[in-house]
């Protein structure tokens, strides 16, 4: 059993599947009268953050609240945080409280990581992306999104365009997506790209323009001009005319190839607002879906008497390791 | 057709639940399909004989068997009077067992759509056992809508309530033991239509 979601790389592919099955069922809660289930009643999610965010944090206390669970909401700001208090402190401190799960955003890499494994607490700890490393319930969502308008993500071609170097959501997506059998290729100046790219999953290009007709899906990232302390390119007009997503390049996508951003934008760099704004952008679905995805991430980690997912046929378990 | 429940103790499990039965059973048949295709026809008829006709009624069939069984009631109902909505209801969020188990994968919950607001809505399962799977149907309904009256459709109940929960229409009366399980094949799932009546084994 997986207690925690620390990693997309974390999900097998009947996991993954099991989280997006899972959602497209929550989803319909959105269009009930009441838009609750009793589920989690007297449970305790702590939304701890020590990074700023507004739609995931949103996103994962509307998740919580719908499911009954009690929620307390933590950000570093204004907190005992901002007077020194380590992670170790504030993680005994939760624990003190009886936090069932620990949602963390955190500056560092890793740093869900050494929450889940430290000891400091016993619930389960659920990576909202940290540092450049990983936010696995994004790709998620985005995997929902893709498999809502595309169907059976097997052998579809997601093109994931910009800072990859700096990008969470695009490491968790390239690993999710590849778990799915879908085909990815990352675009990106080369210095925007990570060291070690080339072991990762799928291609990757230097060339939007090439690689545009034929994606089923185009990812477009946030240039993370808050996490770049040197230049990573001329100048964001050259960035805008080579690797942004224009009304022009938009006309060269197939017809029913889907645009997709993680939010939030910004409007006239890596995608123009005609664009964002226009019939074939997701992204107001993207945010919607999240709460239902992560609703199913909560529901199969803390529903039952354990987490439902990484589950071992059991005849396998009884083998030592 | 009468069975005679063996004695023994009474520490069975609930085998309420319908989604982890395995789809064929080895068991005494106590029901053939010819004895179940004449209970849901006369259930169908006292559906329409207690609402005095059909038209203000909407079927829902607990996953996953109910749902067979209530859109094989529709079609009995359609077929005398006028055609019924139809429609599924999960109750999975709603059980108080989840705890019991690790998290179960959700089924299908779809609402006729004309809403179950002021209708009369008919639960329809496929056993009647400990009436804890009719309790959490009832909570999800609340939250659904507000049904004029709910009424409950089972091919089967075994006995051996723990809630005051009863059944307004009844396919068949079959007295059990705790030791025993009761499986519903249906044709639609299994490839046939019977019901079993097989003994639990011992842990």
């Amino acid at each position: 059993m997986r207690k925690h979601l620390l990693s997309a790389a974390d999900l097998t592919r009947d996991d993954a599947l099991l989280v997006l099955d899972t959602a497209e069922e929550l989803a319909q809660l959105a269009d009930r009268p009441v838009k609750k289930l009793p589920t989690l009643r007297g449970r305790t999610v702590v939304n701890l953050f020590f990074e700023d965010s507004t739609r995931t944090r949103i996103s994962f206390e509307a998740a919580a609240k719908r499911l009954s669970a009690d929620v307390i909401n933590f950000s570093a700001k204004g907190s005992s945080v901002s007077k020194g208090e380590s992670l170790k402190d504030t993680a005994l401190t939760l624990e003190a409280m009886g936090a069932d799960a620990v949602v963390i955003r955190h500056f560092a890499s890793g740093a869900p990581h050494t929450l889940a494994h430290s000891g400091w607490i016993q619930g389960s700890v659920v990576n909202a992306g940290d540092g450049t490393h990983e936010h696995p319930t994004q790709a998620l969502l985005d995997a929902f999104t893709m498999r809502r308008h595309l169907g059976d993500l097997e052998g579809r071609r997601i093109t994931i365009v910009g800072d990859v170097l700096h990008s969470r959501v695009a490491r968790s997506n390239v690993l999710l997506l590849s778990t799915l059998g879908a085909k990815v290729t990352l675009v990106a100046p080369p210095t925007l790209l990570p060291v070690g790219v080339d072991t990762w999953p799928g291609e990757v290009s230097y060339d939007l323009d090439a690689t545009l007709p034929g994606s089923d899906a185009v990812m477009m990232l946030r240039v993370q001009r808050e996490r770049m302390n040197a230049a990573f390119f001329p100048s964001q007009r050259e960035y805008a005319r080579r690797y942004g997503l224009d009304a022009e390049r938009m006309a060269a996508l197939g017809d029913e190839t889907i645009v997709m951003h993680p939010g939030p934008m910004n409007r006239g760099l890596e995608i123009t607002a005609q664009v964002a704004d226009s019939t074939r952008s997701v992204i107001v679905e993207q945010v919607a879906n999240g709460v239902s995805v992560r609703m199913a991430v909560l529901y199969l980690l803390l529903g039952g008497s354990e987490s439902a997912l990484g589950s071992v046929p059991s005849d396998l378990e009884a083998v030592p390791a | 057709m009468t069975t005679v429940p063996p004695s023994g103790p009474t520490d069975a499990p609930d085998t309420d639940s319908v989604d982890d039965r395995p789809s064929d059973a080895v068991g005494r048949e106590v029901l053939d399909a010819d004895d179940i295709q004449r209970a849901m026809t006369r259930v169908a008829h006292e559906i329409l004989e207690r609402n005095r006709g059909a038209s203000d009624v909407v079927l829902l069939g607990i996953p996953t068997r109910g749902v067979d069984l209530a859109r094989r009631l529709a079609e009995r109902i359609a077929s005398v009077e006028a055609p019924v909505p139809v429609g599924s209801l999960d109750i999975t969020m709603y059980r108080d067992d989840l705890r019991l188990k690790p998290a179960r994968a959700l089924e299908r919950t779809d609402l006729p759509s004309g809403g179950i607001d002021d209708r009369v809505v008919v639960l329809v399962d496929d056993v009647l056992f400990s009436g804890r799977t009719v309790r959490a149907a009832l909570d999800a309904l609340g939250d659904l809508g507000r049904p004029r009256a709910v009424q409950l459709a089972v091919l089967v109940d075994r006995g051996h309530r723990e809630l005051p929960i009863r059944a307004d229409y009844v396919g068949k009366n079959l007295p059990t033991s705790l030791r025993e399980n009761v499986r519903v094949l249906v044709t639609e799932r299994d490839g046939r239509d019977a019901v079993v009546l097989g003994t639990v084994e011992p842990e």
